[in-house]
């Protein structure tokens, strides 16, 4: 790859940065708190690219005038001219990355496919990875409560649903369903990207609709339920909610619960 | 916009390319995997260069195009959920791993043209066995993970630093930095002694394999691509041309590594490592695989180990020793800037010696 068409890379790939970092399309892929350095890198690359291409030109300027000098000096030796033109091209003899190609697919990937959040397919194949909290937050005092799903499973298991109660919950979440059918609810935690995303899984029960299909989003209004059950996966707890409605929602802007980042 | 003004290119492009529409994919695939086989005979190719006008802007915009075109059938071959979780995880470790790369390269930019080589040769103390600890406890200054600190060593080995000094910044900087030791003390807050643990762990394989370096180690083995600024040239021009072409190649393997660490997280099967978690010495073997294939960012896998519960905290000390020091997409990336022969002896020295090192660690401490 030579260097106008890495000055093109490098544009490319920071303007798709740029893209994801200004719209909402970084949060399917990495936490929210890496927006500011998103945007950075994303900037920079494109100062190195359009600086790239600057000195690209200057020096391609320079040199036509050194060799329009050479030839009128010798006009005899141009075969020196030649090799002297070819080194540059071949950006002065040391070799220019090959690997440099790779780089366009990450830019098709997030540009053209921009591939979804991690959905079902990840959480029926990962175990529930549900955490012991180190103390937990008062809840406010409204009813119907709209909750997280991670603070929900946290507080029913190993809170036994004290903070819960029979208070309304609202839970958001997509479904999953395991080999036998059964539902889940789950919410990806993540720490820094999807590569380190975890499911937290909570089981459904009584009213559920259904037809269920994986990956759709609900939120679910219902109360607590003291039933549990073992995610057969890593033999974790998956607490049970109690449903008495489920509505359809729209992908909500941060899929993943980014609550263990506090 | 391209599409619309350009109705002539789809009918002049297949004669070219006459498997494009069928198997899409396949001119992205092969242009960087064969000339990545065939970087060592330049020459080869640079004959054929003279003979054929394809140069690398062409090929890229046809490329791009294609691309462009084919993005119907592309799609429709990604719907699966297997490849949708794999194209997921593989933008999130590039996307993630960017940011932190681009810090690291202009670092190392900063070092090779602004920072005189004395500056060097005065911080670091002149015998090498004290200056392989003394930069080991410098990486602990260098925040992010380990995408950062390949660059930086690099650019630490081109300033005349000493390898084995700049083998033991770029083993620590990862694994020692302020966040780092953060993150993993929020991963664990039942077990303070884990980041302590992680510190000294880390730190002592790193100069561990400094010391090794010191006695065993090759400068033949390094292949470090040349970067001296050209005489006449400004600056500037040597900053950012040190930045295009770190990016350029550190990223590329970036997206190799990426790829690897996609193609294990979306394919095997989390179940096995129930079973593993028995046995105290597979435990820790398992862990220490695991984190090399996984390649986790140094920043984030102490929230991984931790929810690793069935293992002891010495298998999860491995874990966190070993990711930082070497895993896939480190392996691609040491490659690409130190050489593939360095990599080759390096990556297994380093794998070994990061477990003993977490278990000696771990016997004393947890």
């Amino acid at each position: 790859m030579n260097r106008q068409a890495q000055a093109a890379v490098l544009f490319l790939v920071g303007a798709a940065l740029l893209h994801a970092g200004f719209t909402n399309l970084y949060l399917r892929y990495v936490k929210a708190g890496l927006q500011p350095l998103l945007l950075l890198s994303g900037a920079v690359l494109i100062v190195a690219a359009l600086a790239t291409a600057w000195y690209e030109w200057r020096r391609a300027r320079m040199e036509k005038a050194h060799a329009e000098a050479h030839a009128e000096a010798h006009a005899e030796a141009h075969t020196e001219t030649e090799t002297h033109e070819d080194a540059a091209h071949e950006g002065h003899v040391h070799r220019e990355p090959r690997i440099a190609w790779l780089l366009v697919l990450p830019l098709f990937a997030l540009i053209l496919v921009a591939p979804p959040a991690l959905g079902s397919y990840s959480a029926v194949r990962t175990g529930t990875a549900i955490q012991q909290p180190y103390g937990l937050s008062k809840l406010p005092a409204s009813n119907p409560l709209t909750i997280g799903l991670v603070d929900y499973a946290t507080r029913a298991v190993y809170d036994h649903g004290r903070s819960l109660g029979t208070r309304q919950l609202k839970v958001t979440g997509f479904i999953a369903l395991d080999k036998s059918g059964s539902p889940y609810l789950v919410r990806m935690a993540l720490n820094c990207c999807a590569a380190d995303a975890q499911p937290v899984k909570i089981a459904l029960t009584g009213k559920i609709p259904p037809v269920l299909q994986p990956d759709t989003w609900l939120e679910v209004t219902g109360t607590y339920s003291a039933k549990q059950t073992k995610d057969p996966i890593n033999n974790r707890p998956i607490p049970y909610f109690q449903v008495t409605l489920a509505k359809p929602v729209p992908t909500p802007k941060d899929p993943y619960d980014e609550s263990w980042n506090q | 916009m391209a599409i619309t003004t350009e109705p002539a290119a789809p009918t002049t492009d297949p004669p070219q390319q006459p498997p494009a529409p069928a198997t899409p994919a396949a001119p992205a695939k092969e242009s960087p995997a064969a000339p990545a086989k065939e970087s060592p005979d330049a020459p080869a190719n640079a004959a054929a260069k003279d003979g054929w006008q394809l140069n690398s802007p062409l090929v890229l915009t046809m490329v791009l195009l294609l691309v462009v075109l084919a993005q119907g059938p592309i799609r429709q071959a990604l719907s699966a959920p297997v490849m949708q979780s794999w194209m997921t995880v593989f933008v999130a470790v590039v996307v993630q791993a960017l940011p932190f790369l681009v810090l690291g390269v202009l670092l190392s930019a900063a070092i090779a043209v602004f920072v005189p080589p004395t500056f060097f040769a005065r911080a670091l103390p002149n015998n090498p066995v004290l200056a392989v600890p003394v930069a080991g406890m410098a990486g602990a200054i260098l925040p992010g993970c380990e995408c950062a600190s390949v660059p930086v060593a690099g650019a630490l080995v081109r300033r005349g630093v000493t390898p084995a000094a700049a083998i033991a910044f770029l083993l620590s900087a990862p694994a020692i930095n302020p966040i780092v030791l953060t993150a993993t003390a929020v991963a664990f807050p039942r077990n303070p002694e884990m980041v302590l643990a992680r510190f000294a762990g880390s730190l002592l394989v790193a100069c561990a394999m400094g010391w090794l370096w010191q006695r065993i180690g090759r400068t033949d083995w390094l292949r470090l691509p040349a970067h001296e600024p050209h005489e006449g040239e400004t600056k500037g021009a040597a900053f950012w041309g040190s930045v295009r072409h770190d990016v350029m190649q550190a990223g590329g393997f970036l997206v190799l590594g990426a790829m690897s660490a996609a193609t294990l997280k979306a394919v095997a099967p989390a179940s096995w490592l129930r079973t593993a978690a028995d046995n105290p010495v597979v435990a820790i073997l398992a862990l220490s695989i695991l984190a090399v294939l996984l390649s986790i960012c140094s920043e984030a896998d102490a929230f991984v180990a931790a929810s690793l519960t069935q293992f002891s905290l010495t298998a999860k000390l491995a874990f966190l020793v070993v990711g930082p020091m070497i895993d896939l997409k480190l392996f691609a990336m040491q490659a690409g800037t130190f050489g593939r022969g360095f990599a080759l002896r390096f990556a297994p020295a380093t794998f070994v010696l990061a477990i003993a090192g977490a278990v000696v660690t771990g016997a004393v401490l947890l």
